[in-house]
């Protein structure tokens, strides 16, 4: 895997020495882990896990050495997880969901499948990020960002709305098929609401912005100065960063901190299955992803944001509270199928 | 044909399980679909959007499968009656396309030309990916055709256009309505190039209906529509199919192979060399290309792990196919009338569906009914074995068709009961075909996505499953490999499907 070179085999050192650091002075969350384990030990437990096994095995593997319970993972797509557990119903072998968005978690929760959480585990996460509730909680976070190329635009755009000059014509890029971009696109109609998002898509789209398969390849065209401008995710640019060096990256991040869709933190997160028998042994695993150990993973490994105090951060972000999200309930980022409408509508998703 | 004979129960019941089997999925749509009261269904019916998705996939059936028509009867016609040289190659490659996924090919064609995407792409794509399937027939019943009508219609002074137009067409017409029906519930039912392509068709809404809406209700009622589609075709097949007379005698073997006119070959080898650029080249050239640029970080135990396994889910799937279809078969072919109709509309009728929701139809059932299975092997198999049934049930059919009734009568009139006979007579004629439709079910459980990924028991890895998971992030690098070798290995079973479906001698 890219990830495995050298410069960021440092940075994951630095966030594993951050861990050891941090974990000394975390020690609440560590003894309700280890308490755990002791009554779990060698039973085994089910994940749907909607993140990828390239990504996720290793912490898994670590989560069993540590704890002793093991592991069945499922690996499939967030959506069709869900679509699955929704099939099964109570009769699902799963006991524990992890998702790549908050959609899927809110449809396994309104279909009530999911069992509500300890207060310990619900209080590590700030309420923003997390069930209303109290079904599922954000393991780690991924910020809407504006990346830019400085050579072409001197300074970013102050806003969502500043995109929509023509003097950015055919220089933004965006990744249509993309879940995040249609998350980001689900949260600005959940905060303009469907006139108002469907006025900024129909400028975008006056615009003519440039389509590509993934966020990636929109950070790459940015980076070579092929466009100036990309609706992505905060944590591809430190992806390329530590593959070719920071030397040779030119792009930035702008972050809008604004409370507008552009400023959406979505997340990945965690429930627990109400038909579960292993609530205990589940619960070990949801702590054990909210733990020092857990959360310096994420930021490590996938340079996202962390979602309890105490990890820091290796890569100079603004903290999370300071990103000034919309004030959403991230479970309504499940209709998602309303925004392909959309835009589908405004010509942005088929094209 | 006048010969109306009643089935052996022997043949009635398993044919008729097969029935059955196919139509399970019906059971979980109709729940699904009326969960939320029959309204929500009638409301989504009637939505303008599902009208347009309705238009949009009917034109692209339409128009892939006219393509399809064309491009392999021509395929056909060069491979059994030209006088090139190496036609017994060219019809294995000319069949390749068969082994290459529809998402991979897609992909391919994406990479290679961006701007390809939207109705015009997915028309190439899902040609290139089945026109296999009008040629293998078309070219099998070219081979056994009488070729004398031809001449004698080109020594009356029919140019060699017409002649083929006009003669050798017509006695090919049931090969190619056949093919088109299969042709027309693959376009139906494929999800791969049309999510690739970003072209919205029924399939596509009903994934996005589970992924994004997380809406069963709306997916299913859409499904139901698509059976209902399905439904249509089939009828329409069936009156096309049955409106021409078929050849009662295999006749005397004759050699099949014409010198055509260089104005006749040129034009056909053109479309041949094309489809061969097209329907493999470019997938092939693609992920050789992704192969060397991700070969550094391929786990090889891996690659060889997901190989094995493959090939073994579709040699299970193949096999259990080809059970459940024999009695099928020769229902169809020696029993008409309408306990054959019947069952032969329920085997094709979910051919339609796309995999996700056979999948979880099988989920639906399989929890319910047999939790100590669920998430086994045997349900995966299950869920393939109702996907490909249609394709070994019309191989099957079609070889007995062919295959000279009077041996059948000869082995009655001996003595030999009605069950033996089919055991001794009409199943060791058809072998070819019965060996064609299990290697197309074998091919197809390769291929499989969708169901692989929801029922395969937890931690079983397949190529196509492998391939999936390495598209997702954003290191194409490492899916290369893995395209490559399921695209070799499919290739075994396609080149024994075309092998045995036309080279079979004329009896």
């Amino acid at each position: 895997m890219k990830l495995c070179n050298r410069s960021n085999l440092r940075v994951t050192s630095f966030a594993l020495l951050l861990a050891m650091f941090s974990a000394c002075s975390g020690t609440t969350t560590e003894t309700a882990g280890s308490t755990t384990a002791v009554q779990t030990n060698g039973e085994t437990i089910t994940i749907y896990s909607g993140r990828n096994e390239t990504l996720m095995s290793a912490l898994f593997t670590q989560f069993s050495n540590e704890t002793g319970v093991k592991l069945e993972v499922r690996y499939g797509d967030s959506g069709e997880l869900a679509a699955l557990l929704l099939t099964e119903g109570d009769k699902s072998p799963a006991d524990i969901f992890f998702a790549q968005d908050a959609g899927a978690l809110g449809a396994v929760e309104s279909a009530g499948l999911l069992s509500p959480l300890p207060s310990d585990v619900t209080d590590a996460v700030d309420a923003k990020f997390r069930s209303k509730n109290g079904k599922w909680v954000a393991t780690s976070g991924r910020a809407r960002v504006l990346i830019y190329n400085p050579d072409l635009v001197a300074s970013p755009p102050a806003s969502l709305d500043d995109l929509l000059d023509p003097k950015f014509e055919k220089k933004i890029g965006y990744a249509p098929s993309n879940a995040s971009w249609q998350s980001f696109v689900t949260a600005l109609r959940l905060t303009r609401g469907e006139a108002g998002a469907r006025a900024w898509l129909t400028g975008l789209a006056a615009n003519k912005p440039i389509a590509y398969e993934k966020n990636g390849a929109v950070r790459d065209a940015v980076n070579s100065g092929e466009i100036s401008l990309g609706l992505i995710n905060h944590y591809y640019l430190y992806e390329l960063i530590s593959k070719i060096g920071a030397d040779k990256v030119v792009a930035k991040n702008h972050f809008f901190k604004d409370q507008d869709a552009g400023s959406l933190v979505n997340i990945a997160g965690v429930g627990v299955l109400a038909s579960s028998k292993k609530t205990e042994a589940a619960l070990s695993m949801v702590r054990y992803l909210l733990s020092v150990a857990g959360q310096s993973y994420f930021a490590g490994k996938t340079f996202e944001y962390p979602m309890t105090p105490g990890v820091i951060q290796f890569v100079s972000l603004p903290s999370l509270m300071e990103l000034n999200s919309p004030p959403i309930d991230l479970a309504d980022l499940k209709t998602i199928e309303e925004t392909q409408e959309l835009l589908e509508r405004v010509g942005l998703l088929t094209k | 044909m006048s010969r109306v004979l009643r089935a052996p129960v022997a043949i009635v019941a398993p044919a008729m399980l097969a029935g059955v089997v196919a139509l399970l999925p019906l059971i979980y749509l109709m729940d699904a679909s009326l969960s939320q009261g029959f309204g929500a269904a009638v409301r989504e019916i009637i939505d303008a959007r599902t009208t347009i998705l309705l238009i949009r996939t009917i034109l692209l059936t339409l128009i892939v499968t006219t393509l399809c028509v064309m491009v392999g009867t021509i395929n056909a016609w060069l491979v059994v009656r030209s006088s090139l040289p190496f036609r017994p190659v060219l019809l294995i490659l000319l069949a390749m396309p068969l082994a290459i996924p529809s998402y991979l090919s897609a992909f391919a064609w994406v990479s290679w030309i961006p701007t390809m995407k939207g109705f015009f792409g997915a028309s190439i794509v899902l040609t290139l990916a089945s026109y296999p399937y009008v040629m293998l027939p078309v070219a099998a019943m070219l081979r056994s055709a009488d070729p004398m009508l031809e001449d004698i219609a080109r020594s009356l002074g029919v140019g060699a256009y017409s002649a083929i137009l006009q003669v050798t067409l017509k006695q090919v017409a049931p090969a190619i309505w056949a093919g088109s029906l299969l042709v027309a519930l693959y376009v139906v039912s494929d999800f791969g190039a049309v999510a690739t392509m970003r072209l919205e068709t029924f399939t596509w809404v009903i994934y996005g209906a589970y992924r994004a809406g997380f809406n069963p209700t709306r997916a299913a009622t859409l499904a139901l529509m698509l059976v209902a589609l399905a439904l249509l075709l089939i009828l329409l097949e069936k009156r096309l199919r049955t409106r021409v007379s078929q050849r009662i005698g295999s006749g005397t073997a004759r050699s099949t192979v014409r010198r055509a006119p260089l104005t006749v070959v040129a034009p056909a080898s053109i479309i041949a060399i094309t489809s061969l650029g097209f329907g493999i080249g470019v997938p092939l050239i693609s992920s050789i290309r992704w192969a060397r640029n991700g070969t550094a970080t391929t786990d090889w135990s891996e690659v060889f792990g997901t190989i094995i396994s493959s090939f073994w889910i579709g040699l299970l799937t193949g096999t259990a196919t080809v059970l459940l279809a024999l009695p099928v078969g020769i229902l169809l072919a020696r029993f008409k009338g309408p306990l054959a109709n019947i069952t032969e509309g329920s085997v094709f009728v979910t051919h339609s569906l796309p995999g996700v929701v056979v999948a979880l139809s099988v989920v639906y059932l399989g929890i319910n009914l047999v939790r100590p299975l669920y998430q086994q092997l045997p349900l995966l198999i299950f869920g393939q074995v109702i996907i490909f049934l249609p394709l070994v049930v019309g191989a099957v059919r079609t070889s007995i068709e062919q295959s000279r009734i009077a041996l059948e009568d000869v082995s009655r009139s001996l003595g030999v009961s009605r069950m033996a006979t089919i055991f001794r007579v009409t199943i060791p004629l058809a072998v070819p075909g019965i060996a064609a439709g299990g290697a197309l079910a074998v091919l197809g459980a390769m291929k499989e996505l969708p169901t692989t990924l929801i029922l395969r028991p937890t931690s079983v890895e397949t190529l196509a499953t492998s391939i999936w998971k390495h598209s997702v992030v954003s290191d194409f690098g490492a899916v290369g490999p893995y395209a490559v070798a399921l695209m070799f290995l499919a290739a075994l079973p396609t080149a024994l499907l075309s092998h045995v479906a036309v080279a079979k001698s004329v009896k």
